[in-house]
């Protein structure tokens, strides 16, 4: 078969969304399930063909522009490259791992349930694929809907305030990227990022898009201070909320950096920059350090996943070639490992309703299949050598130290922090006596759960013992990326290297 | 007089639709039915309907002629052409938000439907207006017609208030169209916008003329600061009254207003420009921070309808013809989110004849429970009201922000997407009440009632809602001709 001259982008994107209605209308409630597997079941193997397909030079790959609202010349315009790539495979990977988790833990509306999970990855896949701006805001504004409704509805005790302070918060974030899209087409007449990328712009306009677009991006990652939306969108949102909200969702933020704000405005970046990576480095102390205080496993996790995510942002703010293409492979192992966790603690919550820290402990007797992928996985996000989690971050750091050696030394801080408080968390979980009765009954991993995270935990070894499958097709992208970034007038102080 | 030579193909849908009221009329008083309330007659609603659409289809084949003019007093241009399309379409759907909906209350609905006939026609007027008498008799015709339909509901005392408050603030609304009128006649000795472009520049009668005609418009849009009239009436009125005037006032006096300003390009441009851009903002931003406190769905639906009118203004702000057809498609893709919300509260309100045409939002808790297609329905509404992609609304507000910027605007449409922002919030309270919480156990708010025609009003409205953005742009017609004033 051609790839290249399949659809293949296309058939990705809108497979999911095609399922979900299907989904509404078949009749038969049990069938939901099996449908919705399939069906992302199959949007993962048709995204496995982006690798078959794959030319490793660092350009658009799998193009496809059609006009589409000619008014505006508005462009239907799809692409793939080394930074998107594993971030489309990461959101299909997940798929299925997040209907197979919710197999039976949903148990009112399933099918509406499931309906939104597929519109959900259709709104994220299309954020990774647009290359046209309004087809790019329009993913990014449509993906805020289902998981509004996932965690207003599904979601525990303070579901509603937490959907709409997660709603409220990107929207008002994205609002100015509006404006400032219109301005970029105001004044180069395309709303097309091949076309923007080659055009300079003025350096005032660069300046309030870059502003706006940060701003935007920065909400979702979410950067110091405006990530107070996520512990509660995290701590409210039902188990398979949690692990796209922190797998994916959040990516989109740290792509769009990638995508956006590096390569269209690259003569404000020596200025912005320096702010970003001061931001990502109090993210990173300030969480790990709220972390290590919280009661209650999940918000625990919640804010690692701001503290990781510092770490993309301090890499893509060092603007090195290692700091990019580990701040890109991050964003993976972020999604796999932050996944990981919370799918872990959404089977602790299964079994005993309950997420507080002081309830649990020496579940090594009781759940020994369970403790040993909490091990791994909690490993994993530390950055222990030989899995994913230690080539992303120390990538990063790599990067960041030949740049801003100050910056890799506050943020190794962080790494230290980070390994406290998860391990204070799987001491108080797995270790210990086995006090509480009530843990001493528990049924370990049923297959299905083993099923939803052996793929997760392959991978994470994969990543961390074969790296360069990864970085092989990052870096072309980066280096484009760099070449870019650092086109600007000013001179730049990154080593060639 | 040589009356053949009178070129009645020009108002020919105007003439339909004036004939087909008054058929109505005639049918009424010739059958004399004695109907109680409770019995839906079919016969008014079909003649309406059929006089809508015949008038709707002779616009359609009109569209992208060429222009034709009406002794100088009314022009049928491709403006006019979609403005009436605009005015039936949203006739027809309140036609179908009625036809069920109107006997809970009322026991004469052929009155009803002529009074909505006649309120086209004066909109169609409107449009087509050229001329300050005809303009001023259009807008009187459609003034009159909607005081009574407003307060067309005899039991309830919030009605006959409504329909008071309506007509005396439009009545002095009206006084201050005609002294507006009087002193641009003052100033070039006409009424047609054809002289008024070329004796009437700069001069003092003529800028404090037009600037009484647009505190007269400002009243028919209910621009903040002569919006108190709105939310009462739009609460009182029957809901597909209010859902009728919500759209098709607004298209019809946003039509007039822009060939008022374009025959006053110099007065307009310079004076007047700033001035709506400042009453563009306030109107939107008290529109939505009024709306953020309200309880009553219609009340916080007038108060979002008041916003809205504030986007639209910037439209008029830019003066250009991209700003002009992102007004006209922001007022089509309005018609059917705003249509399409009023049917769901007529859906929602309580049935008895006395009893407050009206349902709170607490109304629609755990309305996802009861009637889930219905809770879906609506929430797409809502959030094509807020302006969330891939909803028709979204794209209203790009063409909009984007004709402002464009033109150099940018600081409203800053305005307007932090306004949108605002917004977000009353509009996700009703989804939350749908979705997020469950219904009282008992006696818990009645089922709710979806006619025949009400669901075929929300079949069109949800798709047009849906659909409206993805595939259609604003009109690719060529406005530039009605943009330059000629």
């Amino acid at each position: 078969m051609d790839f290249q001259t399949l659809p293949l982008l296309s058939l990705i994107l809108w497979l999911p969304l095609a399922g979900a209605l299907l989904l509404l209308i078949i009749f038969d409630e049990r069938n939901v399930k099996s449908i919705a597997l399939a069906v992302t079941l199959l949007d993962f193997v048709l995204s496995l063909g982006l690798l078959v397909g794959w030319v490793n030079d660092g350009s658009m790959q799998f193009v496809e522009d059609v006009a589409w609202l000619p008014a505006l010349n508005i462009r239907y315009h799809l692409g793939v490259d080394g930074i998107s790539l594993f971030l489309v495979l990461l959101t299909t990977f997940l798929g299925p791992i997040v209907v197979l988790f919710s197999w039976r833990n949903i148990t009112h509306h399933l099918r509406s349930f499931m309906v939104l999970l597929l519109f959900q990855q259709t709104g994220m896949l299309g954020v990774f694929l647009a290359l046209d701006l309004v087809l790019f805001f329009v993913f990014w504004e449509m993906s805020i809907i289902p998981m509004y409704f996932l965690i207003g509805r599904w979601g525990s005790e303070r579901r509603v305030y937490a959907a709409l302070k997660f709603f409220i918060y990107t929207m008002a974030g994205s609002a100015l990227m509006l404006v400032a899209i219109l301005l970029l087409y105001a004044q180069t007449g395309s709303f097309d990022w091949e076309v923007l990328r080659r055009t300079p712009l003025s350096p005032a306009l660069q300046t309030w898009a870059f502003l706006a677009f940060a701003l935007a991006f920065a909400v979702k990652v979410p950067l110091f201070p405006l990530h107070t939306w996520l512990p509660d969108a995290h701590v409210e949102a039902p188990t398979a909320g949690s692990v796209i909200l922190a797998g994916v969702l959040l990516k989109m933020g740290t792509y769009g950096f990638l995508r956006f704000c590096l390569p269209l405005f690259p003569d404000v970046l020596p200025t912005f920059l320096p702010w970003i990576a001061v931001l990502a480095l109090i993210g990173i102390l300030y969480a790990a350090l709220v972390a290590l205080v919280q009661k209650d496993v999940k918000s625990l996790v919640a804010y690692s996943s701001v503290a990781h995510l510092g770490f993309v942002m301090l890499g893509i703010a060092g603007l090195s070639s290692q700091g990019l293409a580990g701040a890109v492979l991050q964003n993976v192992n972020h999604g796999l490992s932050t996944g990981a966790l919370f799918l872990l603690v959404g089977m602790l919550y299964d079994r005993r309703h309950t997420r507080l820290l002081a309830e649990f402990g020496g579940l090594w007797k009781s759940l020994p299949a369970f403790s040993a992928f909490f091990v791994v996985v909690a490993m994993s996000s530390v950055g222990l050598p030989g899995l994913n989690g230690f080539v992303g971050e120390f990538t990063i750091l790599l990067g960041t130290f030949q740049v801003r050696p100050v910056w890799a030394v506050l943020a190794t801080l962080g790494v230290i922090l980070a390994a406290w408080y998860l391990l204070t968390a799987v001491r108080g979980v797995i270790y210990g006596p086995l006090t509480n009765p009530k843990n001493a009954t528990l049924p370990d991993l049923s297959l299905r759960e083993r099923l939803v995270l052996i793929p997760i935990v392959i991978l994470c070894f994969v990543i961390g013992l074969f790296p360069n499958l990864f970085f092989a097709r990052i870096n072309p992208a980066v280096e484009a990326l760099r070449q870019d970034a650092t086109r600007s007038a000013v001179v730049w102080q990154v080593p060639s290297r | 007089m040589n009356l053949p030579s009178l070129a009645f193909g020009v108002i020919l849908p105007e003439i339909v639709v004036t004939a087909t009221a008054l058929l109505l009329l005639v049918v009424e008083m010739v059958s004399r039915p004695r109907r109680r309330l409770g019995q839906t007659a079919h016969a008014p609603v079909l003649i309406t309907l059929i006089g809508l659409l015949a008038a709707a289809g002779l616009s359609l084949t009109a569209l992208g002629g060429p222009m034709a003019e009406f002794q100088g007093m009314a022009r049928a241009d491709d403006l006019a052409h979609v403005l009436n399309l605009i005015v039936l379409g949203a006739a027809v759907l309140s036609v179908l938000l009625a036809w069920e909906y109107l006997p809970r209350f009322a026991g004469l609905s052929a009155e009803y439907y002529a009074l909505l006939l006649l309120a086209v026609v004066g909109m169609m007027v409107l449009g087509k207006a050229v001329e300050l008498i005809t303009l001023f008799v259009g807008l009187e015709i459609l003034s009159i017609a909607l005081y009574v339909l407003t307060g067309f509901d005899r039991h309830h005392v919030s009605a006959a208030e409504a329909a008071l408050k309506y007509f005396l603030l439009g009545a002095f609304a009206s006084g201050f169209v005609l002294y507006g009128m009087a002193l641009l006649y003052a100033e070039t000795g006409s009424t047609f916008y054809a002289d008024l472009a070329v004796r009437g520049q700069g001069g003092f009668f003529a800028l404090t003329g037009l600037g009484l005609l647009l505190v007269g418009f400002g009243f028919k849009l209910a621009v903040v600061p002569f919006h108190m009239w709105a939310p009462d009436a739009y609460q009182g009125a029957p809901t597909s009254v209010t859902a009728f005037m919500a759209v098709a006032t607004k298209a019809a006096a946003f039509v007039a207003l822009f060939r008022l300003l374009q025959a006053l390009p110099a007065v307009s441009a310079a004076s007047w420009a700033p001035v709506l851009a400042v009453l563009a903002l306030l109107t939107m931003t008290l529109g939505n921070l009024a709306a953020l406190r309200q309880r009553s769905l219609k009340r916080m639906l007038a108060y979002s309808s008041i916003a809205h009118a504030g986007y639209m203004l910037i439209g008029l702000v830019t003066g250009t013809a991209a700003g002009l057809q992102a007004l006209l498609y922001y007022l089509v893709v309005y018609a059917f989110m705003n249509m399409g919300a009023f049917g769901v509260v007529a859906a929602l309100e309580p049935r008895e004849p006395a009893a407050l045409r009206d349902a709170e939002i607490a109304a629609a808790e755990g309305l996802f429970s009861r009637k889930p297609l219905l809770a879906v329905v609506m929430a797409v509404f809502m959030l094509s009201l807020t302006g969330i992609p891939p909803l028709a609304g979204f794209f209203g507000k790009l063409y909009l922000f984007g004709a402002a910027i464009a033109a150099g605007w940018t600081w409203l449409a800053v305005a307007g997407v932090l306004n949108s922002v605002v917004s977000a919030y009353y509009y996700l309270r009703v989804t939350v009440a749908m979705f997020m919480k469950e219904p009282a156990p008992t006696p818990g708010p009645a089922q709710p009632l979806l006619a025949d025609s009400l669901a075929l009003a929300l079949t069109v409205t949800v798709l047009g809602t849906l659909l409206w953005g993805l595939f259609t742009g604003p009109w690719l017609l060529d406005l530039s001709a009605a943009v330059a004033g000629r």
